[in-house]
């Protein structure tokens, strides 16, 4: 089998030794002690199975959050939405095809919905830069969510980037620009909007397509602050060190949930989504449905009100003596 | 909000007027005020002390003489660089500068476990620099203009954004909005702090949010970008100015030179995110001299406080 991790390779030896019995049943005289033994190791890899997956560590995790064979945007689109039209362009220089955004279908509800979307092949991912977008990406969901908002659409954000492209073009037009406009824009977009990290979620290039009332994580995805090996390579002098630096930076569905900084994590069938597209998507789609009836059902104010305090509570500071609210108190004795 | 002790440290505002010798800067403005300034007497004035070589024109500077020069060589102009202290003093009248926030200290929130803690790593910085963390915010006077100003320093954990830095630009901001009054931020920044992990990230979102409300209420916003502003702080409110302001031959960018020739295999452009290579590609309002940004500030917030652009059109 193609793309297997290290760890699932014990799930992986189960299952070749199965093929192989299930291969030459006449080969074996005793029919039901055959049947005994298939049974036996269906067990076994169901049990291996849960076995792994409950104990993933962090690295782990980032690793079935890059696995090539998960569930990609455009899976998605087709999985948990119906009837999606592409909708392309940044009005402004190009048509990125690491974002892909366009009206859908969910279940009966009109939404505006958009990714980033990584390649599976090489040919696939030359044409969409690996998931890793170009400030026309940032710009064209933009305008599609501004599009979405003159129209009274909800916006669906699926996020799974590694991060968004360092390169000489993305420098020359602005990039960071393209990302600072839409973490104001977005905070002020009079529809509802839910964001899914549902793979990566490599950090600026994620969260410029993620802001909003509710940001969900799948349970195999991961979201940081810088990749791991990046982290690595500054704090320990050693990209090798990246499990390390994914187990300190806190980038689990678990601990981010923990920490408040998600407000949902979207469960995956065991074995992950790879393993189980329709399941993890039918999953998905609950989730979605469901954080998206709840900001829905809020009035416009009240619910940009609360997408406002909810950025605006994240952080962990220490403040001596008299802790003053957010007014300033007039201060005689400070002088510059 | 507590007040800050800090050594009072001349740098030559409004000393001298006029007579200004020294070979500054192409003047950009139309017009002149007194010049922020390089002392008169320049040969008296060196008898002993200690001096930095200017990393551009090798020239060796007198320490006193470059202070107040705002550590711009006085020879080439190349921009050394400041302290917030000494940048929050060379912009906003002598005590109209009231700090806010400024007990605010970071925490070791997701007990960073790497090879040195978090932990010690604030201490060695806090003693080393004597901030608290990496930026300073409060309201002052610069000219006729009441400012909300924050100014970001670099080396403090090479002007990171955590929770702090974070918070207090966010209470900056709306305590600015909540007052009708100007902002200003003098950006300087590696990017997000590593050791807050997400919470760091999120500070992104948080004071772009704030500026947005800031923004709805139309009231000016200037962006300072000074040598390097990088990363998280330029995907957030670095980038987000109603004036985009960069010191000359700032290194300015989203991400690192290295990373992006690692990952591209291509030559960087010569000037590649500078300054003036981001003048040229549209990002940029203008250069603006150090020493003439207190001047050019004013000039430009006499054009957009709505409340103050009556009086100017009178004088
Ligand atoms: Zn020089």
């Amino acid at each position: 089998m193609k793309h297997q991790l290290d760890f699932e390779k014990p799930i992986i030896e189960l299952q070749r030794k199965l093929e192989e019995l299930k291969k030459h049943p006449a080969a074996n005289d005793i029919d039901i002690k055959l049947d005994e033994e298939i049974r036996r190791i269906e067990e076994k890899i169901e049990e291996t199975r849960k076995q792994i997956y409950s104990e993933l560590t962090p690295w782990q995790r980032v690793q079935l959050a890059r696995h090539p064979r998960r569930p990609y945007t455009i899976d998605y689109l087709k999985t948990v939405f119906n009837g999606f039209s592409e909708l392309h362009g940044d009005r402004l220089y190009a048509d990125d095809h690491a974002v892909v955004g366009g009206f859908a279908y969910l279940d009966q509800r009109k939404v505006m919905v958009m990714g980033t979307q990584k390649g599976r092949d090489t040919k696939e991912n030359i044409l969409r830069n690996f998931g890793s977008a170009h400030p026309e990406g940032y710009r064209k969901a933009l305008r599609l969510m501004r599009l979405a908002d003159k129209f009274r659409l909800p916006i669906i954000t699926l996020i799974d980037t590694a991060g968004a492209y360092p390169g000489i073009g993305a420098e020359e037009r602005h990039i960071a620009e393209a990302i600072a406009v839409n973490l104001r824009e977005m905070v002020l977009l009079n529809v509802p909007i839910i964001a899914v990290v549902i793979g990566e979620g490599g950090s600026g290039g994620a969260l410029g397509i993620g802001v909003a009332d509710r940001v969900l994580i799948m349970e195999n995805a991961y979201y940081s602050v810088i990749s791991p090996e990046g982290c690595a390579a500054v704090l320990w002098k050693d990209r090798a060190a990246a499990a390390k630096a994914a187990e300190a930076l806190k980038i689990t569905p678990k601990d981010l949930h923990a920490l408040g900084l998600v407000d949902g994590v979207v469960s995956e069938p065991i074995g992950g989504a790879h393993n189980d597209p329709e399941g993890a998507a039918a999953s998905l789609k609950a989730q979605i449905t469901l954080h998206l009836d709840e900001v829905a059902a809020f009035k416009d104010e009240t619910r940009l009100k609360l997408r406002y305090e909810k950025y605006r509570a994240y952080g962990h500071f220490l403040e001596k003596p008299p802790v003053s609210a957010v007014e300033p108190q007039p201060l005689p004795a400070t002088v510059i | 909000m507590a007040t800050t002790t800090f050594v009072k440290k001349t740098l030559g505002l409004n000393k001298t007027e006029g007579t200004n010798k020294s070979p500054i800067l192409k003047p950009e403005s139309t017009f002149k005020k007194p010049k922020l300034g390089v002392s008169q007497s320049r040969k008296k004035d060196i008898p002993e002390g200690v001096w930095t070589k200017c990393p551009k024109c090798s020239a060796m500077l007198y320490d006193k003489e470059l202070d107040e020069n705002l550590k711009v060589c006085y020879h080439c102009h190349f921009h050394l660089p400041i302290t917030a202290r000494e940048r929050i003093h060379s912009l906003v009248e002598t005590c109209s500068f009231e700090e806010m926030d400024a007990s605010m200290t970071s925490v070791d929130i997701l007990q960073f476990t790497g090879v040195t803690s978090y932990v010690s790593k604030l201490e060695a910085y806090q003693n080393s620099t004597g901030l608290k963390d990496a930026v300073i915010t409060g309201v002052g006077k610069l000219g006729r203009h009441r400012l909300a100003l924050g100014v970001m320093d670099f080396t403090f954990l090479g002007g990171s954004m955590g929770s702090v830095v974070g918070e207090k630009l966010t209470r900056l901001i709306e305590t600015a909005t909540d007052k009708g009054l100007p902002l200003a931020i003098i950006c300087t920044s590696g990017g997000a702090r590593m050791y807050e992990g997400m919470f760091s990230l999120m500070q992104m979102a948080k004071t772009s949010a704030a500026l947005a409300y800031h923004a709805k209420k139309k009231l000016p916003y200037i962006s300072v970008l000074t040598h390097p502003t990088t990363a998280g702080v330029m995907a957030s409110f670095a980038t987000l100015g109603d004036l985009i302001i960069a010191e000359p031959g700032a290194m300015i960018g989203f991400a690192g030179p290295r990373v992006i020739k690692d990952t591209t295999q291509a030559e960087l452009p010569p000037g590649f995110q500078t300054a003036e290579f981001l003048l040229d590609h549209g990002l940029i309002d203008a250069i603006v001299p150090r020493k003439e940004l207190k001047e050019k500030l004013g000039f430009y917030l006499d054009f957009m406080s709505q409340s103050q652009s009556q009086d100017t059109a009178v004088a």
